[in-house]
């Protein structure tokens, strides 16, 4: 059959991981920031930003690692630019989330074309390479399959590690879960809510920058429009799938990118009978199946999406 | 009362006033609170208590006056305002009436909260655990620590709170209506807790309207009226109606029993069986007359709510009949508003109004199709206006106007409403549940007066209460529910509250019908 040779091919799983890793860092960053009790939707709008700034960054002589930390910061503005609308300003964190997407890709597409005006093919960058990890990744299967992907997939992976120990073995991840499920246990303990959310948002969203860094600077080696495609969507549906766990993020971004890999292979198999199109629809209707499976009985950060007023009754 | 070792007081209010618009919440309040006491802050629903409270903790900003606490060198300095965790440094420790607890985390958790660094590497919860497990021990706070929020009981939630103050080392504990949530036996323990940790040298403050607490818990008595302290006593110089005097700011009418002249029945239950589980009710008989306010005595939970339900269209009996003026009911909520049912629900404030309409909009909600309100199906905004006026007038609803946010009221005037809605209808039935939970005393003579004119207009009332003060004093006929079955109604001459406390406890209901 060859539905089994494609799973048992040490290149789908390779493609896999490699399609998961933006979704691992967008997942992380809106996880992030809904365990504080806000909705980023700016998600989609802070990828184009961070595939942009870490591209340009790089193009412009800075190294890689440079890219990355100017995506990350990049983000981390937007970040706080939502943060200032929809924490102390209360706004519908719904209309700033969408008004923060539109404003960032419009503004990226912007600086992309004052600053690039007559390219008409992007200019490439030398992006990040797979790691030649010694040993693991000369093992059989396991090593093209696993250990053959860039830093920027190991730092994601790294990424979920450091999200689960902070949120639950610090005070400070504590601090976090508590202001998103009842901001006034917060303010009652003598912490500032505002502080903790805004801060929390801006590190979502730095690590949703990063997710947009990773197409331009590893899986690809340029920034061109639309490249985002519906990615940070995707994340903020699986965050619900994760039931709001980085585990069961890591996961639900592992399950995607293995449909992904997978519906790609399939095309080139049986793609004369059926449209490509169908084959396109795979992943976005199994991550809908999956979220009605889960989110029925998801647990809520209960004050999600609900502002905080001091002294409010 | 214990000696101050200082003479200083732990904790003195000075000249606070807070104006919120045109309402003077505090206006010039002096408070002083010295170890080793417990304080009763007694005061009608909007007298400023709980505004005085946030002051002290930090969540409001005085306008004028200074909060001063005794520094550990024994003289008093001012606390920061506005910031509660000066407030918290200063070792006062508040257990709000809505618990600021957050429920995805554990009580240790909820606990340890902004107790450390926030980026410190770890937090430490053996070492927390030991101190708490000391302090459960010495002041008889036992929770399970290591349950998430949302799986404990209320009673436990409230523990969890005190212990949040205690560990941090709070000398100064506040507790905004502690009893609110809280059942008979629960709050008798918890004054017990108060008195151990009082005799161990702290200061308590406890915010109340409940009489019988405050007299029997406290050493004093502070009463705030309009943000005014008019009071201030120890509470052995005390009694009950001087001080629902001082409190009200007049002498309290309460209204007199007055027998009712019952006529023919008119909500007849044949043989009825409904909901399920706790809430069941079974092969329920009862029958009310036009003239009579029959009362339900019972504990929550015994089926008192399916009855409810069932009366007012919003469940179907599995069996039985409900006739209503000899017609069956039917079981929908237009229906039984149709019909002439007039509902004052348990949960005024989720039941009883939409918090997000306007005081008006509430008023004639329930007679929104009637030609007096609409024109082809557009509002008549004059009518309805009008008509808002009128009730708020009549009924002493204290809110700024017809267009007030009705959610924003206080629970008093959120009742006046859903009296004036549905007993300014005419209705036949009456059925009113808990109707004066959570009043103060003025609201509640209020309540009581409107279900006696509503009796003697030839309504018959269902009162539902756990009060049996309420109960004597307004029921012609009491009947006592427990496990959903109910017993004949007897005449309330023929019955004294010890009796029917024991009924209530389950005791041989039906060796009752005979008395």
């Amino acid at each position: 059959m060859e539905y089994i040779d494609i799973l048992l091919s040490a290149n789908f799983w390779a493609a896999a991981i490699r399609i998961a890793t933006p979704l691992i860092f967008g997942v992380l960053g809106a996880l992030v920031c809904e365990r504080a009790g806000v909705l980023n939707l700016g998600i989609e709008g802070i990828f184009v930003v961070g595939a942009m700034c870490g591209w340009m960054a790089v193009w412009l002589g800075a190294g890689l690692w440079g890219g990355i930390l100017v995506a990350a910061l990049a983000g981390a503005f937007f970040g706080l630019l939502h943060g200032i609308l929809t924490v102390p300003l209360g706004l519908s964190q719904h209309v700033s989330g969408l008004g923060i997407t539109m404003f960032a890709t419009s503004v990226s597409y912007f600086t992309y074309r004052t600053a690039l005006p007559k390219v008409s093919s992007p200019p490439r960058i030398e992006a990040f390479q797979p790691l030649d990890i010694p040993v693991l990744s000369d093992l059989p299967f396991i090593g093209p399959a696993l250990f053959q992907q860039t830093s920027m997939t190991f730092l994601a992976l790294a990424m979920v590690l450091l999200v689960s120990y902070v949120l639950y073995r610090t005070p400070l991840g504590l601090a976090i879960r508590a202001v998103g499920d009842n901001p006034s246990a917060v303010e009652a303990q003598g912490l500032s809510v505002f502080v903790l959310r805004i801060g929390a948002i801006m590190a979502g969203s730095a690590l949703m920058a990063l997710g947009g860094a990773f197409l331009t600077m590893s899986a690809f080696d340029a920034f061109f429009f639309g490249m985002i495609n519906g990615r940070g969507w995707i994340c903020i549906a699986l965050v619900v799938f994760a039931s709001w766990r980085p585990g069961k993020a890591l996961l639900g971004a592992l399950l995607f990118g293995a449909f992904d890999a997978f519906q790609i292979r399939l095309q080139n198999e049986v793609g004369a009978v059926i449209p490509s199109q169908v084959f396109l629809m795979i992943p976005y209707l199994l991550s809908i199946v999956a979220l009605v499976l889960v989110a029925r009985k998801a647990d809520y950060p209960r004050a999600l999406l609900q502002p905080y007023f001091r002294g409010q009754r | 009362m214990p000696e101050t070792e200082s003479g200083h007081p732990l904790l003195s209010l000075q000249n606070i006033t807070k104006i919120f618009g045109d309402l003077v919440a505090n206006g010039n309040v002096n408070l002083d609170l010295h170890a080793g006491e417990i304080v009763a802050l007694l005061g009608e629903n909007g007298a400023g208590k709980t505004t005085l409270m946030n002051i002290l903790f930090g969540h409001y900003v005085a306008d004028q006056g200074r909060v001063m606490v005794r520094h550990s060198s024994g003289i008093l300095v001012d606390l920061e305002p506005g910031a509660p965790q000066a407030a918290l440094e200063a070792g006062i420790g508040m257990v709000h009436q809505h618990f600021t607890l957050a429920e995805n985390l554990t009580g240790l958790e909820n606990i340890v909260l902004g107790t450390e660094s926030l980026f410190s590497r770890r937090f430490s919860r053996s070492k927390a655990r030991a101190k708490l497990q000391e302090l459960m021990q010495s002041s008889g706070l036992e929770v399970d620590l290591d349950l998430r929020v949302s799986k404990l009981a209320v009673g436990e939630r409230q523990r969890v709170e005190i212990l949040k103050a205690l560990y941090r080392d709070a000398r100064i504990l506040v507790l905004d209506e502690p009893t609110a949530v809280l059942t008979p036996q629960e709050s008798d323990s918890l004054f017990k807790t108060l008195k151990l940790l009082a005799a161990k040298g702290m200061a308590i403050i406890f915010i109340s309207h409940k009489m019988a607490e405050v007299l029997g818990a406290s050493d004093r008595v502070a009463v705030l009226r309009g943000g005014r302290i008019v009071a201030d006593l120890p509470t052995s110089q005390c009694d009950r109606h001087q001080l629902a005097e001082v409190m009200v700011g007049h002498s309290v009418q309460t209204a007199e029993r007055k027998p009712g002249y019952p006529e023919d029945e008119t909500l007849v239950f044949a043989g009825v069986s409904a909901g399920d589980g706790r809430e069941q009710i079974e092969n329920v008989n009862l029958a009310l007359c036009k003239g009579e306010i029959i009362g339900l005595a019972g504990v929550s939970g015994n089926g008192q709510s399916t009855l409810a339900k069932v009366i007012s269209g919003l469940e179907i009996p599995t069996s039985g009949s409900v006739l209503l003026n000899g017609k069956p009911l039917k079981a929908s909520a237009a229906a039984a508003i149709k019909s002439g049912v007039a509902r004052i629900p348990e949960d005024r404030h989720h039941d009883g109004i939409v918090g997000a309409m306007s005081v008006e909009e509430n008023l004639v909600l329930e007679e929104i199709r009637k030609p007096a309100y609409q024109r082809f199906g557009l509002l008549r905004f004059n009518e309805i206006r009008m008509r808002a006026q009128e009730a708020i007038k009549a009924y002493d609803i204290r809110c700024s106007g017809p267009l007030a946010v009705s959610r924003l009221l206080s629970g008093g005037n959120i009742q006046k409403i859903v009296l004036a809605r549905t007993l300014d209808q005419q209705p036949d039935i009456v059925l009113a549940a808990q109707p004066s939970r959570g009043l103060d005393v003025g609201a509640t003579a209020d309540v009581h007066r409107r279900l006696q004119e509503a009796r003697d207009r030839g309504a018959g009332v269902l009162l539902i209460s756990e009060d049996l003060d309420e109960l004597f004093q307004l029921s012609d006929r009491i009947a006592v529910i427990h496990r959903g079955h109910i017993c004949e109604p007897v005449e309330t001459e023929k019955l004294d509250k010890k009796q029917v406390g024991l009924m209530m406890a389950g005791q041989s209901i039906k060796g009752e019908q005979a008395a």
